[in-house]
């Protein structure tokens, strides 16, 4: 071990190895093997995984800035018992089935995530499709759901006073939640981009690489 | 700095050099400036770091925290964190404590370090300008690569232009022989650098399509703690323990097999992050095979720390350096061999997306890493400033704040996030979600205390550091700060 140059080659060989294996060779793989396009489903005659709508985009800028990934995963697993069976994930009613890797393939920037301190979200559209629910959730988790350790997002929504009609948008707050008499709670820009995304994430297709989706 | 053809002579080794073989104490002061640099940011970054900590870690079990601040909400106060104490104190730190090794090591000065200097100086430019964009909302959302890319090419030419002069470093050494230790560096100092390079470019200016980002982010996630953080943890750990102890290390052959086993294995074992996700089954299991083939050198590391450690236990506890490193070496003994067990696909069932990970992560950074460099400094600074640590009681108290804080932070939330695993799994008895996330709250509470423990003894390191950098050198300070005197070190006082 006192070969200089041998040594340098070691270490370089070492991470170039590991570099082609975990990375390039898959890259390769999933690319010959087409799983990087999307499909055309004949019966429905739609673009599976369809592409993202501009308001979803923008939403997942949201979700990026305000770091919800460290919190939040996006991906129902395979069953990880050896005899295959059901995934916890999906009896969890994460999904109807097990992700795949086509399914990320229109998102631009993908949020796998690595913990659940919240929930999974790759399905939260099929799930909570309630747009007034994401807002008063985003507003404070507290009013939907009580002893959630979820940080409140204020700073996504504007008291401000109603001058005129109020706002069809207005968020339905009673109780402690409710703003002072003559004042209303809209959610921003952000705050709808941020729920257009969310109502997005749903996985409601089959592939045929991957497992059917469970009723 | 000098003028170019100077600066070409300096970095050919074949130049002669006026002397033949350097003496240690001049080779010290040619890295006292850089040290000191690169350590001292590191204390600060240190203590900036455990502030992002506490807020983040009060925030999740008391989430009204601050909540109106869209700079300091969680997912933002939690990122400040993590990348300030990444490449604010660990990697200063390291690169501190990896170039005075270099240099001692290789018997060799460090030929113009102005080079340094500014790169340190950059290095540093960058990570508040980074950590400032990542509270402003301009990070990447990428796990360990969030700094805004605006700072990141930054980084990249300061951190390569630091390996280059490592790699120079250990060119210019003399004598026939290499160290272990230098192996390790020599390795470190280069692999930074490409992971850096290419996870920047395939995630960030380029990234590539679906599910080979995630891959690409947990190859280089992983491996910076397995390529840049543990090469250093192991080599100081493989300097000190036999240096400061007077005796060889157990099996030097062994540490061969040990050295090429590590960056064999650990390359591939950042997948075992996407077990059970939308990945190819055979790369999950590379990385699974990969994760459990890292025993082989842990264990070599473990026999030449530990067996080499045995029968000197007074004198290890008596050293403030060897009460840190011996602390830090056993803990990667324990973390690694518990992060090969939960790559297995039963265990990582059950571990995956839980705080038994977040546990796991501080066992590896702080339990053994951060340790270990806290061991190496107590031994640098009185030789490269020529002076003595003022306070035993403070050393003491930075032990046993952050030993006993990381041991209750790693135990709760290992336990915490082993529960909150089985409920996770077991749909029939816990189908509400939100059961399970207030069952976590008391080990996210057990968290913070642990975290306001660490910090007392962050404080009592950082006031020590300041201490000694402007207290004045005496000449009656012939010993060394020591927990407990031997009797053959005491001072005659009569």
């Amino acid at each position: 071990m006192n070969n200089g140059p041998l040594l340098f080659l070691g270490i370089f060989f070492t991470i170039a190895f590991s570099w082609s294996g975990i990375v390039l060779t898959n890259l390769v793989q999933q690319t010959e093997a087409g799983a990087t396009q999307p499909l055309f489903d004949k019966d429905t005659e739609k673009v599976v995984p369809a592409p993202m709508t501009g308001d979803a985009k923008q939403g997942q800028q949201v979700y990026a800035e305000l770091g919800c990934v460290y919190c939040h995963s996006q991906q129902v697993r395979n069953s990880l018992s050896r005899d295959g069976g059901t995934s916890v994930d999906v009896e969890r009613n994460y999904g109807r089935r097990p992700n795949v890797a086509r399914d990320y393939i229109q998102d631009g920037r993908i949020f796998l995530g690595t913990m659940r301190t919240g929930p999974d979200l790759r399905n939260v559209g099929q799930r909570l499709p309630s747009v007034d629910w994401h807002m008063q959730h985003l507003y404070n988790p507290q009013i939907t759901s009580k002893d959630s350790i979820m940080p409140p997002f204020p700073f996504l929504f504007e008291e401000r006073e109603i001058v005129g009609e109020p706002s069809p948008k207005a968020l339905r707050l009673t109780g402690d939640w409710a703003p002072p008499p003559g004042y209303e709670v809209v959610p921003t820009a952000r705050a709808e981009a941020l729920v257009a995304y969310l109502l997005s994430l749903r996985t409601d297709y089959d592939l045929p690489e991957a497992p059917k989706s469970v009723e | 700095m000098s003028s170019a053809p100077s600066l070409a002579a300096a970095i050919d080794p074949r130049t002669k050099m006026p002397q033949e073989r350097a003496e240690l104490h001049q080779i010290d002061e040619s890295t006292r400036v850089l040290a000191l640099i690169f350590l001292g940011t590191s204390a600060v970054w240190l203590l900036v770091g455990t502030i992002f900590a506490l807020i983040a870690s009060w925030k999740l079990h008391n989430p009204e925290f601050l909540s109106t601040q869209e700079w300091l909400t969680f997912g933002r106060v939690r990122t400040a964190h993590l990348n300030t104490v990444i490449y604010g104190w660990a990697t200063n730190a390291g690169i501190g404590v990896s170039f005075w090794l270099m240099a001692r090591l290789s018997r060799t000065l460090l030929r113009h370090a102005g080079i340094l200097y500014v790169s340190g100086a950059a290095w540093n430019l960058a990570v508040i300008v980074g950590t400032f964009g990542i509270l402003r909302g301009d990070g990447q959302p990428v796990e360990w690569l969030e700094f805004p890319r605006y700072v990141t090419p930054l980084l990249f030419v300061s951190y390569a232009l630091i390996g280059v002069w490592g790699i120079i470093t250990f060119r210019f050494r003399r004598g026939e022989h290499t160290y272990v230790s230098q192996w390790y560096l020599l390795a470190a100092l280069f692999w930074f650098p490409w992971l850096y390079s290419i996870a920047q470019i395939m995630l960030v200016f380029a990234p590539t399509v679906g599910v080979i980002q995630a891959l690409t982010n947990w190859w280089f996630a992983h491996n910076v703690l397995g390529l840049w953080f543990t090469p250093i943890g192991i080599a100081a750990s493989y300097y000190f323990i036999p240096k400061v102890l007077g005796k060889p290390i157990h099996s030097y052959h062994l540490s061969v097999v040990g050295f090429w086993a590590l960056a064999f294995f650990y390359n591939w074992a950042g997948v075992h992050h996407l077990i059970g996700g939308p990945i190819p089954v055979w790369v999950q299991s590379a990385g699974i095979v990969a994760s459990l083939m890292m025993v082989i050198p842990v264990i070599v590391t473990a026999i030449n720390h530990h067996l080499t450690v045995i029968g000197s236990f007074q004198q290890v506890w008596n050293s403030p350096t060897l009460r840190f490193i011996v602390f830090g070496a056993m803990n990667y003994t324990l973390a690694s061999l518990l992060g090969s067990a939960m790559a297995l696909r039963s265990v990582n069932s059950v571990t995956h997306f839980t705080h038994f990970t977040v546990g796991h992560a501080h066992h590896g950074m702080y339990s053994f890493f951060t340790m270990v460099m806290f061991g190496s400094i107590y031994y640098m600074l009185p030789r490269l400033l020529r002076k003595e640590w003022p306070s035993a009681f403070l050393i003491n108290v930075h032990f046993w704040g952050t030993a006993a804080g990381i041991t209750l932070y790693v135990v709760a939330l290992s336990i915490g996030g082993w529960i909150q695993g089985m409920q996770m799994n077991d749909v029939k008895n816990y189908p509400d979600f939100l059961q399970i996330m207030v069952a976590t709250k008391p080990w996210l509470f057990a968290r913070t205390i642990a975290g306001l423990m660490i910090a007392v003894g962050h404080i009592a390191f950082v006031v020590s550091f300041v201490w000694i950098l402007i207290k004045k050198r005496t000449v009656e300070e012939t010993s060394p700060t020591l927990f407990n005197t031997p009797p053959t070190l005491s001072l005659k006082t009569s």
